[in-house]
């Protein structure tokens, strides 16, 4: 039970890393991939119906860590404290800046939340991966290249789905910033290759792998324009990562904690476990079904 | 000062301007729903004007109660390790349900609900609004309970000093959470329903070039110049009843339902009762102070019992009782701020609710086929200014809530003191609770302006012929539907 709790919570935060992965590339690149204003709304467009579901995948599986490790959860929140802390402020700037954007009236204003925006979308994109980098390996360089490796992947994952999801010139800007995003996110995923093994299970080392091809697919498909493919890879690359994070969390989800210790007693994971398996379908169809409705691409002044 | 009085202060401000928000968007979200639902069964299009209208107030607030909550879900592991780790088991799960089952619900159908307007058929647009209404309303259920649990615990056993829960059903079905529930949704629906009455009562004043300020005269904005006037007397008129009547049913459940609490309270915790009268001796027939040195004989005694002469604890008997059952410590909480909340929250609640029946008297039909009565011009000031009313009585009922559990966070089993991250250091408490302090000041001074200035333009006219080339509407009739809530 300990062990399917940790699968659920790792899915949790593949769900959310891949979702709003994308949302923090786009938000990042939003001055990067707009000259102007139609732009920049078209830019916005893409996001803008999922954005909210994507980020509540983060609040799940924060809400299921307190439920199924109780230990973890207190002892990751209070142990990053600031780093926590800073993910937050830019999760609030950002939410006010997307939801206040088209009701505000001044160009300054609308400014003053793309700030927002761009600066809510950077600050977690890195700390997330600066976070996870200091869990595996306690040390400042690991810290750093976790958040520049974090930031850069969300940054190329972003520009892809912009790329699939409008036309014209934002499409073509797009694809150019994925291009250079793979410039800085592709080395430094084939430098952390050679630290996972002897880490964690042996499979880390197959989803690691995993990761830096589809990477390096993405990348391929992008050049080549097949920008769905390349969405696919991308998403691919950042679910392997993810998977290979937290199978050498699994022996040890903080230092000197085990899971069993951190452990919620049988009965509750045994019935949080018969509510998740009816609800947890349901919301992947209408998310799903979300995607499908705003399926076509966004062409600029048309949103 | 220490890290504890700061991590206290910092969960006190975060979660009241989270209830500053919160309450308007589980209200106004149902009564938005129930202004498209009226526009998609009679066709009446200035049903659809005030959906809009009131939909964008709706989505400006909405995003404050999405960002402020976050912080909920985040600091109890940040600040309140230990506590995490004793009640995680128990507390954890209506938590994570509350994320699963409620807000996935909430954010995705109010997204397909925004830029849905022009791609979902009608009927399905309005059903996305109603589930991300359902999704705010059963969230604040999972919320509740979860609270109830720190104020009543049930259904858990207590293993190596950690609380492991042993019935998840009577944790959903705790009776605290039962009489809590309908109080507080009901009491959102007052807020929600205290601010559309302040907003019609506005509209109306405006429209007919009269100041908030009696004596001043104020010209029609020139927005309005270009609204075809014969309607809008009535849009505002049937929004300012609608809400009256949202207000004074709601009204009702608050107060049976705090009826309801307050028994509860004396069983389960008397120390906050007591507190709250600031009665400090067990007391038979005890009295109810509505002011200090105003007393009704027996009232007391009355609210927590239905019996006049029944038997209530005092704060000083219950010290002597607690002391002997959990040993030396202070179990007083601040009697000043409990006694005045709980009076506060009263008053004001009570007010919002009678100016609510007094609207719905004013602007009653006549009988014999005659026309409404106009809104008289003093009414609709009197509703503008009592805006703060129920927002400050809902506060005050939480500070009566929570100040009035202290020193437990989970009663009988686990002290405030014992409850916070070792490991967090002044500092880091320090730059957090002022950096969320000025945050949300601002973000809370800029949804006010942002509303007020969307008031005062009302609503949009419907761009008839402006709507774009590529653009193809579903239906004729709906291409002067062009959104204006996106971005």
């Amino acid at each position: 039970m300990t062990t399917f709790w940790f699968i659920v919570i790792a899915f949790l935060w593949t769900g959310y890393f891949v979702l709003e992965g994308f949302d923090f590339g786009v938000g990042a690149l939003l001055p990067l991939l707009s000259r102007s204003e139609a732009d920049r709304r078209q830019v916005l467009g893409t996001i803008g119906p999922v954005w909210d579901g994507n980020e509540v995948w983060l609040i799940t599986a924060i809400g299921a860590m307190f439920a199924a490790f109780p230990a973890w959860y207190s002892g990751l929140l209070s142990g990053f404290y600031l780093a926590v802390f800073l993910v937050i402020a830019g999760l609030i700037v950002r939410g006010v800046g997307l939801e206040w954007r088209g009701k505000v009236h001044s160009r300054r204003e609308i400014a003053l939340c793309d700030a927002g925006i761009v600066v809510g979308s950077v600050l977690p994109a890195f700390l997330w991966g600066a976070i996870f980098g200091n869990l595996l390996f306690g040390t400042a360089p690991a810290t750093v290249l976790g958040g520049a490796l974090s930031l850069s992947v969300a940054v190329l994952h972003g520009a892809v789905f912009v790329a699939l999801k409008t036309t014209g010139g934002v499409r073509a800007r797009a694809r150019r910033a994925a291009l250079l995003a793979a410039v800085g996110a592709l080395p430094m995923a084939i430098a952390t290759l050679p630290s996972v093994p002897g880490r964690g299970p042996a499979w880390t080392l197959g989803t690691a792998l995993l990761a830096a091809s589809a990477l390096a697919a993405g990348v391929t498909l992008v050049w080549g324009r097949r920008e769905g493919w390349a969405f696919t890879a991308t998403a691919t690359a950042i679910a392997a990562t993810t998977a290979t994070v937290f199978g050498v969390l699994w022996t040890a989800p903080l230092p000197g904690l085990t899971l069993a210790e951190a452990a919620s007693a049988p009965y509750t994971l045994t019935v949080l476990t018969w509510i998740g398996l009816f609800a947890l379908p349901g919301v992947i169809a209408y998310q799903a079904w979300t995607y499908w409705v705003f399926r076509k691409r966004l062409t600029a002044g048309v949103h | 000062m220490d890290a504890l009085d700061l991590a206290r202060w910092q969960f006190g401000v975060t979660t009241v301007y989270h209830f500053l928000f919160v309450p308007l968007t589980i209200g106004l979200g149902v009564y938005v729903a129930g202004l498209q639902t009226a526009w998609h069964l009679t066709g009446k299009e200035h049903y659809l004007r005030l959906t809009k209208f009131f939909g964008k107030l709706f989505l400006i607030n909405f995003a404050m109660g999405v960002v402020t909550g976050i912080v909920q879900e985040f600091q109890f592991g940040m600040n309140w390790s230990e506590y995490s780790t004793f009640v995680g088991d128990v507390f954890g799960a209506p938590l994570a349900l509350e994320a699963l089952l409620a807000f996935f619900l909430e954010s995705t159908f109010l997204g397909l609900w925004i830029f849905g307007w022009d791609r979902l058929p009608r009927r399905i647009h309005l059903a996305c609004l109603w589930a991300a209404v359902i999704g705010s309303n059963l969230s604040a259920y999972f919320i509740l309970a979860a609270n109830a649990w720190m104020k009543h615990p049930v259904g858990y056993e207590v293993v190596d000093g950690r609380a492991r829960m042993t019935d998840l059903w009577a944790v959903l079905t705790n009776s605290t959470a039962l009489a809590q529930v309908p109080h507080v949704v009901a009491a959102s629906f007052v807020v929600a329903g205290g601010f559309v009455i302040a907003v019609a009562g506005y509209r109306i004043l405006r429209e007919r070039g009269l100041a908030v300020r009696p004596g001043r005269r104020n010209a029609p904005a020139v927005q309005d110049a270009t609204v075809p006037m014969r309607r809008l007397p009535d849009m505002w008129r049937t929004s300012l009843r609608a809400a009256l009547v949202m207000t004074a049913i709601a009204g009702a459940v608050v107060a049976g339902s705090g009826d309801l609490s307050g028994q509860l309270l004396r069983e389960q915790q008397p120390m906050k009762l007591a507190a709250a009268e600031g009665l400090r001796h067990d007391t038979a027939g005890a009295p109810f102070s509505i002011a200090p040195g105003v007393e009704v004989p027996g009232l007391l005694s009355l609210l927590a019992a239905h019996d006049p002469g029944a038997t209530v604890q005092g704060v000083d008997d219950i010290q002597a009782r607690y002391e002997k059952a959990f040993g030396p410590a202070d179990y007083i909480p601040n009697l000043p701020v409990v006694f005045w909340s709980f009076r506060v929250m009263i008053g004001f609640g009570m007010a919002t609710v009678g100016l609510s029946v007094l609207g719905l008297w004013l602007t009653r039909r006549r009988r014999r086929g005659g026309t409404a009565k106009p809104v008289p011009g003093w009414f609709a000031r009197l509703c503008v200014l009592a805006l703060p009313l129920p927002a400050v009585a809902i506060i005050s009922g939480w500070l009566l809530s929570e100040i009035g559990r202290q020193p437990w966070t989970v009663q009988g089993e686990l002290m405030t003191a014992a409850s916070v991250s070792p490991g967090v250091s002044l500092g880091e408490v320090a730059i957090t609770l002022a950096v969320f302090t000025v945050l949300y000041g601002v973000l809370a001074v800029a949804e006010g302006v942002l509303l007020v200035r969307h008031v005062k333009a009302g609503p949009e006219v419907p761009p008839i012929e402006s709507a774009p080339a590529g653009a193809a509407p579903a239906r004729p009739d709906d291409a002067r539907l062009t959104p204006t809530l996106m971005y």
